[in-house]
């Protein structure tokens, strides 16, 4: 773990200087919008959003309120500004975790093969065989609802799939001439691994960080929306919904418009890996 | 069989970790140490934790599921009548979806590039990229809100007529039928265009066989063991809708059951459901594996 997080530097990353096309840049854009907003929420919050500002609640858009008033009152727009805070937070958190430990231990079992391969890889698929809601709900009735044990679950529902992925990829590259000759060289695992394997699956690899981003914004907003997310009286968007769904009858902006932002979000990452340029996405073909 | 046995492990055990004695919360504040002891014995809950979790697992393979903690009905009976309204909405959900999905799914394929298949891959991609219960809000929204066909919640008591019971079935297989079919679509178009890809499939085309024919000659009895696994595999995301869509509709299924027990910390019958998709969920993609398997001879090693 200590390896991934400390060489990139050092390592060549072709990861700018691509040409992206429209739509990608578009997804882009919306998602360095978010990472802003999740940044400087506090600062440009109209109202402290935990506060009751108006008496009528389920408002409708005005000029005071951007996006309407909750169901006690509160301003929508400050909510879901702070609910990026932790939307894109736990989840950016969730899958930095579960790519990391799912790389290296990808990498690790690939490049050592054997009994060690065999045992992780057929462990790892029986977690895949839960699914992931199922699991969430599980794991955090159980363990009670905080911030640190959202993320955790979180990574570990993603751990495996990152773990496949990397395999599968790493498998192909382990067998080069190169790390071969590496080999032979009488090079250490952690070199192999670091200086061999890593720079030669990182695009791909970088591509489904992303998608698997997409998958944890759902589950988490799942979580939430069935109660056993972020607790109150924060809420991400997914909790957002859950607090306004009276409203839906009404048709209430306030349910409208967590629903929005999670949208953007995910669909302009799903667009942004979508077109990607093929050289860093198609790697694993 | 092996990853059943660890997944139910899993499930076991995390549940184990629940905060608090059980025996304490059943008794509530009042409970005497005394009581609480007894109860504690006569639950076996003083034995080590592995040889409950023998003695549960035993308990799943023969129908025993135990008793329910908060209301002491067998869970077999409570999730006997739940699991025939969930698994009546799954049937009624893939009776209406695989016939869409294929159709659209082979469709686009045809028809690559087309404005057709541009329409159906923004589709899809945005229902595949949002939660599920946004989806549900949506249905709502316009069935409900602005067309007023549909009660915002499904399952009133009263579902006697057979308008009243459409009515009431609708909004959730609307719902579980955007979820799966844009999942389904998305698999069966990618399994159909890799067909057409192959130089058997272009050699027909360069013969002057027609597109249409091209398609539904040429490439499809060679891409329907995909497709049946893209099917299988689509359908096992029916278990992760269904928990959302049961909750948002209050409809009176194994999910709900499930979410509820969980609000009031009954640990069988969350084992018990857990399970339940555990089991359904695997046995979907095993189903895939084994079709997959059987439609590709290459995988047969």
């Amino acid at each position: 773990m200590i390896d991934h997080h400390d060489t990139p530097r050092g390592l060549r990353l072709p990861r700018f200087g691509y040409a992206f096309n429209m739509t990608g840049r578009i997804g882009l854009a919306v998602i360095l919008f978010w990472a802003v907003i999740a940044i400087i929420a506090p600062l440009i919050t109209p109202y402290p959003p935990g506060e009751i500002v108006d008496w009528d609640y389920f408002g409708p858009v005005s000029k005071s309120y951007w996006m309407g008033t909750d169901y006690l009152g509160r301003d929508i727009l400050s909510r879901v500004l702070m609910g990026a805070r932790y939307t894109v937070g736990i989840s950016l958190a969730g899958v930095t975790l579960a790519c990391a430990g799912g790389i290296v231990f990808g990498m690790v079992a690939a490049v050592i093969g054997g009994w060690f391969d065999t045992i992780l890889s057929r462990l790892l698929d029986a977690f895949n065989g839960i699914p992931s809601l199922l699991f969430g709900l599980v794991v955090v009735a159980a363990v009670g609802s905080s911030i640190p044990v959202l993320i955790l679950t979180l990574a570990a529902i993603y751990l495996p799939g990152s773990y496949r992925f990397a395999r599968a990829l790493a498998v192909n590259v382990n067998t080069m001439d190169f790390v071969t000759v590496a080999r032979a060289r009488g090079e250490k695992t952690g070199y192999l691994i670091r200086a061999e394997i890593l720079p030669n699956i990182l695009g791909p690899v970088l591509a489904d960080l992303g998608l698997r981003f997409v998958f944890i914004v759902l589950v988490l907003s799942g979580l939430s929306f069935l109660g056993i997310g972020v607790q109150p009286p924060h809420a991400d968007w997914g909790g957002l919904v859950r607090e306004n769904i009276e409203g839906l009858s009404l048709g209430a902006p306030a349910v409208i418009f967590p629903c929005i932002a999670i949208a953007s979000l995910t669909i302009s990452v799903n667009m942004f890996i979508d077109n990607l340029p093929k050289k860093i996405r198609d790697r694993s073909q | 069989m092996i990853t059943l046995v660890i997944v139910s492990f899993a499930v076991f055990f995390a549940t184990e970790m629940l905060p608090g004695d059980v025996a304490e919360i059943l008794l509530g504040q009042a409970a005497t140490p005394e009581a609480v002891a007894g109860l504690r014995e006569a639950m076996g809950l003083n034995e080590p934790a592995f040889s409950r979790f023998l003695g549960w697992l035993g308990g799943l393979a023969t129908g025993d599921m135990g008793r329910s903690y908060v209301n002491d009905i067998e869970v077999v009976d409570l999730l006997g009548r739940r699991l025939g309204n969930s698994l009546r909405l799954a049937a009624v959900v893939t009776m209406i979806c695989v016939p869409f999905a294929l159709t659209c799914g082979i469709a686009a394929a045809m028809w690559q590039g087309s404005l057709l298949d541009r329409a159906v891959s923004i589709l899809t991609i945005s229902v595949i990229s949002v939660p599920e219960f946004m989806v549900a809000t949506l249905a709502v929204l316009i069935f409900a809100v602005w067309l007023g066909w549909l009660p915002a919640l499904s399952y009133g008591a009263d579902a006697t007529s057979f308008v009243a019971l459409i009515k009431a079935y609708a909004m959730p297989v609307i719902t579980l039928t955007c979820v799966v079919s844009a999942q389904m679509i998305r698999m069966t178009r990618a399994a159909v265009i890799e067909t057409i890809n192959t130089p058997y499939v272009e050699m027909a085309l360069l013969k002057g066989a027609s597109r249409r024919r091209m398609v539904l000659r040429h490439a499809l009895p060679n891409a329907l063991g995909p497709i049946a696994n893209a099917v299988a595999l689509s359908l096992s995301y029916l278990v992760g809708g269904v928990i959302i869509v049961e909750t948002v509709f209050n409809y009176p299924g194994v999910a709900k059951l499930m979410v509820d027990a969980v609000a009031t910390r009954d640990l069988p019958l969350i084992q018990s459901c857990a399970m339940v998709f555990c089991v359904s969920y695997l046995s979907l993609i095993t189903l895939a594996d084994v079709i997959a398997t059987l439609s590709n001879p290459r995988l047969r090693q």
